[in-house]
């Protein structure tokens, strides 16, 4: 079977709009409620984060949910339990998100052959190296069709990007600007040069444009720029706000798709 | 066996630069540029000459008469403890800002845990005229208030970190979410010899001098360079990784790690990584980590602010797995009990940090004819308040 974020690209290669949440938060049998009713919302693809209790490259509002959803006892394994039948449900492009140790401690090797039996279609590991992937790790990616999805930030230079693109299938992360998750203050989308220098260099992967993306506006500038953008902690605020999971889900996708 | 660092960053299996994209470009230039710099002659030049008439190098190498009387050894005490601003992190610090400097940096952000990398930081900012921004966790700016004070007074922004355990592994992850934010005018001086590499090698090359300085005063002391041990504490192990660098390759000198047991090692209040931690990534760095069974970190515990971290540098994570040192664990009771016994038999106060190597020259059973140096690592000011509670000396 085709890697469902290839499938998704293809049919909708603009305006993709992708979610992120902590798997455990607010409640720890939220995983698949969420995912059911991100898709009903017409979101495209999900990344589901997988807590860590240091989590390096992420703000305030990802650090607290993380730190929820390990208290709730989320982990691996329970995740797994959790999405084990998701593929019933729902053919939504998933991707999780974590960072390396846990998953290292887990196993790669079982990480990557349970992931894909349960449907999984991408893994982001900010803090996994390049260098490390192509060396231990690619090819067992590559036999368990998993898309590996890399970061790239305004710094990286355009030979490092060209590096990332070609070791890379699915999508290239660009991080909107110099931040940690979850930044609000300025205009995450400002760095339109950024922006301009990556889409002419004709890469073969699509790129979407994360952190910092939290409301219509910046999601729509986002998507000027690249095939779709990326939303996390502005979501993952919303899910606690009064009222039920669903309501919160629903209003706040509105909210993002909706001409004002 | 090699103990230095390989080409690709690595102590045998742990090392390496486990980082996201965003710090790539940063750590990057300076891996590239870190050695190269460090071999200029006008480098050195200015880096000796802040070493000898601001620092105060070198430092001295005192034998402990009274004390050798007690362990019926020969103890010589290596005085970091009185280097400008009291302790050995200001070696790396000094190397550290004319490293920033040279790569044209302009913001200076630091972590700290006892304070006294922080403080080394905040005066080699304000030797240099630099901003300076030290992140220091909320219990350890409580428990080391007279450090914060100091840094303050050296015009430097301290910000508490409010995460996990609120002590140095949690400064840490705020160091490095600022150097995320603030990739162009900002250098990140790491205090120990932890982080991605290149920093545990550049940490150690600039605290190597501690080792150098050993050598030379040992031989004119006693005839001889290579005493039978050296003795460190290790929390991330940047003192202890200074005064082993120029033994590492000399196995007749046994090398003690020393770290901190808390409340003991099996109290689940410790900090002793060697005992209770596995491999595992931490801050950029695969090592030995104090972890959960999913691979959470641990939060450590140890009375000492500077010993309270739930990894190790890999070099140390190398020289453990490779049996090239002897890993020791003090308890908290165990420092005290050392702090008080330098103190009244030799006059000087050491850190609880220090204390902790110290108090472990009863477990190495060293001969009347052995010699040992333990690192004196920093002095005891900043410890004082723990010290009059300890003991209770309020009122007397």
């Amino acid at each position: 079977m085709e890697n469902r974020i290839k499938t998704l690209f293809k049919r909708k290669p603009q305006g993709l709009l992708s979610v992120y949440f902590t798997a455990g938060y607010p409640n720890i049998e939220d995983t698949v409620p969420i995912i059911l009713e991100l898709e009903k919302n017409g979101v495209d693809l999900i990344e589901i984060g997988m807590p860590f209790s240091d989590p390096l490259a992420d703000g305030p509002t990802i650090q607290q949910s993380s730190t929820i959803a390990l208290r709730n006892g989320m982990t691996i394994p329970k995740l797994f339990e959790q999405l084990k039948a998701i593929r019933k449900y729902t053919q939504i492009p998933l991707v999780l998100m974590g960072y390396l140790n846990p998953v290292m401690q887990y196993g790669v090797e079982r990480f990557c052959q349970e992931a894909s039996e349960i449907g999984i279609d991408g893994i982001i590991l900010p803090d996994l190296p390049l260098s490390d992937y192509v060396r231990e790790y690619k090819s067992l990616f590559e036999q368990h069709n998993l898309s590996k999805i890399f970061l790239i930030s305004p710094q990286t230079t355009e030979q490092r990007i060209r590096e990332i693109d070609s070791h890379t299938n699915g999508f290239i992360y660009m991080v909107s600007s110099a931040s940690v998750t979850g930044g609000t203050n300025g205009n995450a989308v400002a760095n339109t040069d950024y922006f301009q220098r990556v889409a002419g260099m004709q890469l073969q992967n699509p790129g979407i444009i994360g952190f910092g993306i939290h409301n219509r506006e910046t999601f729509t500038q986002a998507c000027n720029h690249a095939s779709g953008a990326i939303i996390g902690s502005a979501f993952i605020k919303a899910l606690v706000r009064e009222g039920s999971l669903q309501h919160n889900i629903k209003s706040f996708i509105q909210s993002i798709k909706q001409e004002a | 066996m090699k103990y230095t660092v390989d080409e690709y960053g690595f102590y045998g299996r742990f090392g390496g630069a486990y980082i996201p994209e965003m710090l790539y470009p940063n750590v990057e230039e300076l891996r590239l540029n870190y050695l190269k710099i460090m071999s200029e002659p006008d480098f050195q030049e200015e880096l000796q000459a802040l070493l000898k008439d601001y620092v105060g190098r070198p430092t001295p190498l005192y034998f402990a008469k009274r004390l050798s009387e007690k362990y019926n050894t020969n103890i010589y005490l290596k005085r970091e403890d009185l280097n400008h601003t009291g302790a050995h992190k200001i070696n790396n610090t000094v190397g550290q800002v004319l490293m920033a400097k040279r790569l044209g940096k302009k913001r200076i952000i630091a972590e700290t845990g006892a304070g006294q990398h922080g403080v080394a930081t905040a005066t080699v900012c304000a030797l240099m005229g630099l901003e300076c921004i030290v992140y220091m966790g909320e219990v350890d700016i409580e428990r080391q208030e007279p450090n914060v004070a100091r840094m303050k007074m050296l015009g430097a922004t301290v910000v508490p970190a409010t995460s996990g355990s609120k002590t140095l592994k949690d400064a840490t992850n705020e160091a490095i979410r600022d150097w995320i934010n603030n990739p162009e005018d900002t250098y990140y001086i790491i205090g120990s010899v932890v982080g991605p590499h290149p920093y545990p090698d550049m940490v150690a090359r600039f605290q190597s001098v501690i080792s150098e300085e050993v050598k030379a005063q040992l031989k004119e002391k006693t005839g001889s360079e290579n005493p039978d041990y050296v003795v460190a504490c290790v929390g991330g192990g940047s003192n202890a990784a200074g005064a082993f660098y120029h033994y590492l390759d000399t196995p007749e000198v046994k090398l003690i790690a020393v770290e901190a047991a808390g409340l003991g090692v099996d109290s689940g209040e410790s900090a002793a990584t060697s005992v209770l931690g596995r491999e595992g990534i931490i801050h950029g760095s695969r090592t030995l980590l104090m972890q959960t069974e999913d691979g959470q970190v641990t939060e450590p515990y140890s009375i000492s602010a500077g010993l309270d971290y739930p990894g190790v540098g890999p070099l140390h994570a190398h020289l453990h797995q490779s049996g090239r040192a002897i890993f020791e664990s003090i308890t908290d009771d165990e420092a005290l009990q050392a702090v008080l016994e330098l103190t009244r038999l030799e006059g000087i106060i050491p850190a609880l940090e220090s204390a902790h190597a110290l108090a472990a020259l009863g477990k190495i059973g060293a001969k009347p004819d052995e010699t040992i140096v333990v690192n004196l690592s920093g002095r005891g000011d900043k410890d004082l308040t723990t010290y009059l509670d300890r003991f209770e000396l309020h009122g007397k």
